[in-house]
């Protein structure tokens, strides 16, 4: 399987059919299930679900870092035309914090609590390029100020409980940005922090994403966060992409009614007094879904015809769904 | 400072409690003069020897006398030696302090690797291999496998000798075996039958420490950060999985050091565990309360020292007790 198309307009990640299925003693897990993205050179797209509909395990199938007893069943993923789903263990490490870096969701997690920064900076840089110590740890200190860590230098010698969690998860992006990737997967990385801090690490990270032409693609619970910072959003349900288009055409006119049910329940100015909506029932059971589509139970507008599996369809602003809403004009149902 | 005051405080004050336990339990049991004097003495001479011991005082009087021998680092002259207690103790320790350091060696260079493996392929028939073998470790008793040891390997194969330290040479002023191809040889026996039972506990540890730490976040973010797997495992897990490893291994050492006994007399082995039994025995009281006394020391110390590289190991401690 070789990407014959190289043209300088290539996107940065071609995801196609991605499967990734998790064998456990209560059955098979469909974590994902046939999952298609895109993503441009310097392009954010938001990858919005709520929790368990297999958004981060999307993620992490994209590093090859999937743990038994799960694994990538089918589909390919691309990486500036190389295909990673057969790339060797060696060469998936080569390109992990190198070409593709990824920010977790816990920042008191993620970071090593016995070692220092500066060492846990410096094996990331000596992982990948060949330089002398002094030199990595001048880079090391370079990548913390610019993500906004004061006094750098000092920073370096402490040790991950010495900061805040805001702190760390700059860190934790200052890591991610050591080899200017081609591509970062943040996975709710604002999710476990403080609003205020929310918002300057959302500003900071797409600020450092324009400059170098890192395509980034933000995994997410939370449209709202999403609305002010992607191109592009697409919208998860049960391991399956149900709604992808421009963040503009998705949040104004959501087709999907799992979509309209996300932005219904989001608290807006426009709507004070009135009670949120919420959408009826629970994320289904992977180990229990129904045939077709997974929303179905769930859904105001279910009908016989939604027991078979509705295809993505649709150019540029596509959904998954035999009764979508917001019918484009001239577009038959 | 004030962590390492703090930890000493608490040894000298575990000291002081154990030294009125052991005085008062070991003076309760049985009459040493019965056992060392002769048959045909008559009553001046059992007097006597009940005065010269110090026997026909009260039992606070006793105390009194040897806190004040112990204050000045005597802790009363053997009954059936003749000589202080600490000394008799003191010249069989370097023996037994190198059997216990060769066995917690061989339980950490073959105990920490293992249970490491075992960590990562819990389900595969390697990881579940070294745990049946673990298993064993743990219930086969010390001196069955003692024997076995020396059946096959002294008497059958006639590969290793069975009984004694072989040649000893000086090293920093103590007499030890193992820098002599004779005393190495005699080392390995009782070495590996001592390290059994440690070795199946490091590898249980190692195990649990591993699976605990191979689900953390940041071995995870390691590897995405696209980090050799060996710096991954090497770093990143062990020194990690280390912290509780060390607390045991260093409680561990305690009681392999004061425990040896059964190990030190299927192999002839001229250590204390040795002289502890023979004094027991003897109803040889110094000697026993002496040994109590240095065991319950070499445990304060043991512990005061795992304190110390335990803070080495994880700075989040350091910095608590600091702040």
């Amino acid at each position: 399987m070789t990407e014959t198309k190289v043209s300088g307009a290539a996107p940065t990640l071609v995801v196609e059919g991605l499967k990734t299925h998790f064998f456990t003693e209560a059955g098979v897990v469909k974590s994902v299930d046939g999952v298609d993205l895109c993503v441009d050179r310097g392009e954010i797209l938001g990858l919005v679900g709520e929790s368990g509909s297999g958004k981060s395990v999307t993620g992490f199938s994209l590093l090859g870092l999937i743990d038994p007893p799960g694994r990538i069943v089918a589909g390919s993923v691309r990486l500036n035309g190389e295909e990673l789903t057969t790339a060797s263990e060696k060469r998936l490490r080569d390109l992990r914090g190198n070409r593709i870096a990824m920010i977790f969701q816990d920042p008191m997690m993620t970071l090593n609590p016995v070692l220092k920064i500066e060492t846990q900076m410096v094996e990331t840089l000596l992982a990948h390029a060949r330089m002398s110590r002094a030199d990595a740890r001048a880079k090391a200190r370079d990548a913390l100020g610019r993500v906004g860590i004061p006094s750098p230098e000092e920073r370096l010698d402490a040790y991950p409980h010495q900061f805040s969690g805001g702190m760390r998860q700059r860190v934790a992006i200052a890591i991610a940005l050591l080899h200017s990737p081609d591509l970062i997967i943040a996975d709710e990385p604002t999710t476990a922090l403080d609003v205020t801090i929310q918002a300057q690490i959302l500003a900071e990270v797409q600020t450092l994403c324009r400059e170098t032409g890192t395509a980034l693609i933000w995994i997410t619970h939370d449209l709202a966060i999403i609305s002010g910072l992607a191109d592009r959003v697409a919208v998860m349900y049960a391991g399956r992409i149900v709604e992808t288009g421009s963040i503009a055409e998705v949040v104004s006119g959501p087709r999907h009614p799992y979509t309209h049910g996300l932005i219904g329940s989001v608290p807006s100015r426009n709507q004070r007094g009135h009670r949120l909506t919420q959408i009826p029932g629970m994320t289904p059971s992977f180990l229990a879904l129904p045939p077709g589509c997974a929303f179905a139970p769930r859904c105001p507008r279910a009908s016989a015809a939604c027991t078979a599996m509705p295809e993505l369809a649709g150019e540029g602003h596509a959904v998954r769904c035999f009764h979508p809403m917001n019918q484009p004009q001239g577009v038959p149902a | 400072m004030g962590y390492v005051i703090n930890r000493l405080l608490q040894g000298l004050t575990v000291i002081a409690v154990m030294a009125v336990l052991v005085f008062v339990g070991v003076y309760a049991i049985g009459n040493p003069v019965d056992m060392l004097i002769s048959p045909e003495a008559d009553q001046a001479e059992i007097d006597a020897t009940i005065a010269r011991m110090g026997l026909d005082k009260p039992l606070w009087l006793q105390f009194l006398v040897f806190l004040k021998g112990a204050a000045h680092g005597d802790l009363g002259t053997s009954f059936i030696y003749n000589e202080p207690a600490v000394r008799l103790i003191l010249e069989r320790f370097p023996a037994t302090l190198e059997l216990a350091l060769a066995a917690i060696l061989i339980a950490v260079l073959i105990g920490i690797p293992l249970g490491v493996i075992a960590g990562l392929k819990p389900e595969q028939p390697t990881g579940r291999g070294i745990m049946a073998v673990s298993i064993l470790g743990f219930s086969l008793p010390t001196f069955w496998v003692g024997m076995m040891l020396i059946m096959i390997f002294a008497v059958w194969l006639g590969w290793l000798p069975s009984t004694g330290r072989g040649d000893t040479v000086s090293f920093l002023g103590i007499q030890v075996s193992f820098l002599t191809v004779s005393g190495l040889r005699h080392l390995i026996l009782p070495a590996v039958n001592l390290a059994l039972f440690k070795t199946s506990l490091v590898i249980r540890l190692s195990r649990a420490g591993t699976r605990e730490v191979i689900g953390q976040d940041y071995i995870k973010f390691a590897r995405a950060k696209g980090l050799p797997e060996s710096r991954v495992i090497l770093v990143h897990l062990l020194k990690n999985m280390m912290i509780p490893v060390v607390t045991v291994l260093g409680l561990e050492f305690g009681s392999v050091v004061a425990f040896a006994v059964v190990t030190e007399t299927v192999f002839s082995w001229p250590g204390i565990g040795k002289l502890l039994i023979s004094s027991i025995v003897h109803l040889d009281r110094p000697v026993i309360v002496a040994y109590l006394m240095l065991t319950v020391m070499l445990f304060v110390t043991i512990n005061f020292a795992v304190d110390l590289i335990y803070a080495a190991l994880d700075p989040r401690i350091r910095r608590k007790e600091s702040a």
